[in-house]
């Protein structure tokens, strides 16, 4: 506790302070021990969440359009997926679609780890248990009862394990999913 | 300051490896393959055990801002990697490739900027040794920021590869390189020597068996864009294993490259004839598809064929789609049949063309067949050799190899390895020697970095007591000697262990234990004790310990009774000798003060797993 001297000090100058400039100055919170961040800080965090806000979105959306563009530059995904095919043989598509699938799951191998989320065989029996999060797991067919309860697996579901995605690119190529392709002559 | 490091560092035609060991490693110690931070695409930076031997000079209408930036360098001049090489394929104006064999042609001055060759005058040009000089700075870089003590790769010790084939001017050129690199003071290893140390490294202790000093190897040695033959020699000298390069050939810008544009062409035709049209960025990918095709069909000798598909160019991906097949029949005519057909050891290779005026540029090969190649090789090059009497020839005169060692990218192939070793063994018969099997051919597993592996362990090697010819013994032996005590009721007189082996001592070696008698017990049955120990590797011969824990274990104690006529039970003085036989027999020789009379026991120390093997 601040010696006597100290505190008479301090509640006479506080007393002006107030009257006069509406506030406790910072000085005399410190020699008080008293921290003076929280009245700037509750206006900073107010701010600054909208910003961090703003942040992740464009942040996330960038990394989207990367990684459409990375499915793009060693897959062509966009191109295939763009393109009309219901007029081609099934031998053509299925012969451009054999490169296509093993171009773009060794993007998914190079840049995103992917694991199911129950490491199980499909059509077998599981049991799902106890305050399991129903983000993780979905229930079908006669949805009854309380967990853990036993079902048949129908799909083991994705879930990530990591995200390897390189820098983002400067400015203009964060919307960019292919550059266009000139040849000069 | 003393190195901490060995390093051997491999600046390859196509690509560059770095391997290293630390310098205070036993012999068995780990050699690491070093990773290489690239840039690999744009924006993106990645790990890579190799360093394509590529350099893309980059322009202003190359890449986007910020796009080539490195972790040690925002701004680089230039483009270094893979990054390079597959923008080289978009751009192949800016692309420097093949330096290395731009540093050994004589036909150009090496120091002077002419790379990208003849290019238009705007893009910036560097000389041979720049290029070269860049790829090592790079290494060199890679090295300082990674983490390692501190120690700069100035400072450690370092070998540097080139082909046996390089000359003079070539090697200097390669020090010069390095030193431009900061790197001051290399040394260079030849390529196919620092092959031989990988397969070595690979053999731990059973190279013994598989190659004796005499023998003569082939170092066939094919990668992506160079092939290089030699014939090293395995001798000794001091009890260390030497390798002496007896023959080189030329450096034949003939590989694998050329293997998978032939296969490229040959299929564009079928393509052509069946009505397609294939530019030349589809002849590019059709390259490149190839290649994958190729090792496919190499990898599973059972199939026929392999489907090859060509994306169409723009957006119209399934519209332009153009589909074929490598069929196994390609592959045996194309590359069997191309490149390594079988013929006879007289024959060679088709001369340079003979048209009047020729572009300037690389030397490349006029004959893809690289088994002519090989003819030449040990029928007339071998006879310029200054080493001709250490070669083992027939009675035509052709060199005969009793191992082969294959290297570089494309020997990993057994159809390949497997036709070679067929054409050799044709002409050893015809020559009246005999052929090589299976033991005779020597193939190291990882032919990517084997070179820079190779280089690391022969830098760690000769540090040490270099690779001895003969096996060094795995332990310390001791025998007991009982000590000359007071006796106490119901206390052993106290056992002291005197070195008789140190550890490495070679088979067929002798020693004395110096300024030291012991007494013999002759004429009645007793002990003697054998101890060994597997941590104790400093103790010289002669050494006499009393207190050792638990590092020595005694071995079964062999019982004896010496002979000497009228004498029973006495105990004589005696000096002691050791020999190691050969055979790995330990000898212990007892030699009586007046030298007269000896006596000897015997234990034989060779590893149990190789008496089980025998």
């Amino acid at each position: 506790m601040t010696g006597l001297g100290k505190r008479i000090s301090c509640a006479f100058r506080s007393f002006f302070s107030i009257l006069i400039d509406g506030e406790i100055s910072a000085e005399i919170l410190r020699e008080l021990g008293i921290s003076s961040a929280p009245r700037s800080s509750t206006t900073a965090a107010a701010v600054s969440p909208a910003r961090a806000a703003e942040k992740p979105a464009a942040e996330s959306c960038d990394r989207a359009v990367q990684m459409l563009a990375l499915l793009q530059r060693d897959g062509r995904l966009i191109d295939f997926l763009s393109e009309n095919v219901t007029r081609y043989p099934d031998a053509q598509l299925g012969a451009a679609v054999r490169m296509i699938h093993d171009s773009c799951s060794q993007v998914l191998d190079r840049y995103v780890k992917l694991q199911p989320v129950i490491a199980s065989e499909e059509d077998q029996p599981v049991t799902v248990p106890a305050g399991f999060d129903p983000a993780c797991i979905k229930l079908i067919g006669n949805v009854t009862g309380a967990p853990p309860m036993r079902g048949v697996l129908r799909h083991r579901g994705w879930r990530i394990q990591e995200v390897k995605l390189p820098a983002l690119p400067e400015g203009s190529g964060r919307s960019v999913v292919a550059p266009a392709e000139v040849e000069i002559s | 300051m003393d190195a901490q490091y060995i390093v051997g560092i491999d600046l390859g035609t196509t690509n560059s490896a770095l391997a290293y060991s630390e310098a205070a490693a036993e012999e068995g110690g780990p050699i690491s393959v070093h990773s290489i931070p690239q840039l690999v695409n744009a924006n993106e930076v990645a790990d890579r055990t190799l360093l394509p031997s590529f350099l893309y000079i980059p322009g202003s209408l190359d890449f986007p801002k910020d796009a080539i930036v490195l972790p040690w360098d925002s701004e680089p001049q230039f483009v270094i990697g893979e990054l390079a090489r597959k923008r080289g394929a978009e751009s192949p104006a800016r692309l420097i490739a093949s330096a290395k064999s731009w540093l050994s042609n004589a036909a150009v001055d090496r120091t002077t900027a002419i790379l990208p060759w003849q290019t238009p005058e705007e893009i910036p040009k560097i000389s041979p040794l720049q290029a070269s000089s860049q790829y090592l700075q790079y290494l060199r870089t890679v090295w300082d920021v990674g983490d390692h003590n501190q120690s700069a790769l100035a400072e450690q010790e370092v070998l540097l590869t080139v082909p046996a084939s390089f000359d003079e001017e070539a090697r200097e050129l390669t020090r010069r390189a390095a030193e431009h690199a900061g790197l001051p003071a290399v040394t260079l290893l030849e390529e196919p020597q620092a092959a031989f140390y990988a397969w070595l490294e690979t053999q731990g202790e059973r190279w013994r068996e598989r190659i004796k000093v005499g023998d003569l190897v082939l170092v066939c040695d094919v990668g992506g864009g160079t092939t290089d033959f030699s014939l090293i020699a395995v001798s000794e000298h001091n009890g260390e294993l030497e390798l002496k390069r007896v023959a080189v050939g030329e450096h034949i810008l003939l590989g694998g490259d050329n293997m998978d544009l032939a296969l490229a062409r040959v299929l564009q035709q079928k393509l052509e004839a069946a009505g397609h049209r294939i530019d030349t960025w589809q002849l590019h990918a059709l390259w490149h598809q190839c290649r994958i095709a190729k090792e496919k069909l190499f990898n599973d000798e059972e199939s026929q064929k392999q489907p090859i598909t060509l994306l169409g160019k723009g957006t119209k991906l399934i519209g332009g789609t153009i589909s074929t097949e490598l069929m196994r029949d390609d592959l045996d005519r194309i590359l069997l049949e191309g490149f390594f057909p079988r013929v006879a050891s007289d024959e060679a290779p088709a001369k340079q063309r003979r048209v009047g005026f020729q572009e300037l540029g690389l030397p490349y090969a006029a004959d893809p067949a690289i088994t002519k190649h090989l003819a030449r090789f040990l029928s007339q090059q071998v006879k310029n050799s200054p080493e001709l009497e250490d070669i083992r020839r027939g009675p035509s005169g052709l060199a005969c190899p009793t191992h082969v060692l294959f290297n570089g990218g494309v020997m990993k192939a057994a159809m390949l390895r497997r036709r070679v070793v067929d054409v050799l063994n044709g002409w050893l018969s015809e020559e009246g020697f005999e052929t090589l099997g299976n033991n005779e051919v020597l193939d190291a597993p990882d032919l990517e970095h084997a070179v820079a592996r190779g280089a690391a362990y022969y830098g760690r090697a000769r540090r040490g007591r270099g690779v001895r010819i003969r096996s060094g013994a795995a332990r310390t032996y001791y025998i007991g000697i009982e000590s000359a005590m007071p006796a106490v009721p119901g206390l052993e007189a106290p056992l002291k262990a005197l070195c008789v082996v140190p550890f490495g001592m070679e088979e067929g070696t002798e020693a004395q234990i110096p300024a030291r008698e012991f007494g013999l017990v002759v004429g009645q049955p007793a002990e003697f004790r054998f101890l060994s120990s597997t941590v104790r590797k400093q103790d010289a011969i002669g050494s006499l310990l009393e207190d050792w824990g638990d590092e020595i274990e005694e071995l079964g104690p062999l019982e004896v009774t010496l002979k000497l006529d009228g004498q029973e039970g006495k105990v004589l003085p005696v000096r002691l000798e050791t020999r190691i036989t050969e055979l790995g027999t330990l000898e212990v020789w007892c030699v009586s003060r007046d030298g007269a009379q000896r006596w000897k026991l015997e234990l034989n120390i060779r590893e149990k797993s190789e008496r089980m093997r025998a």
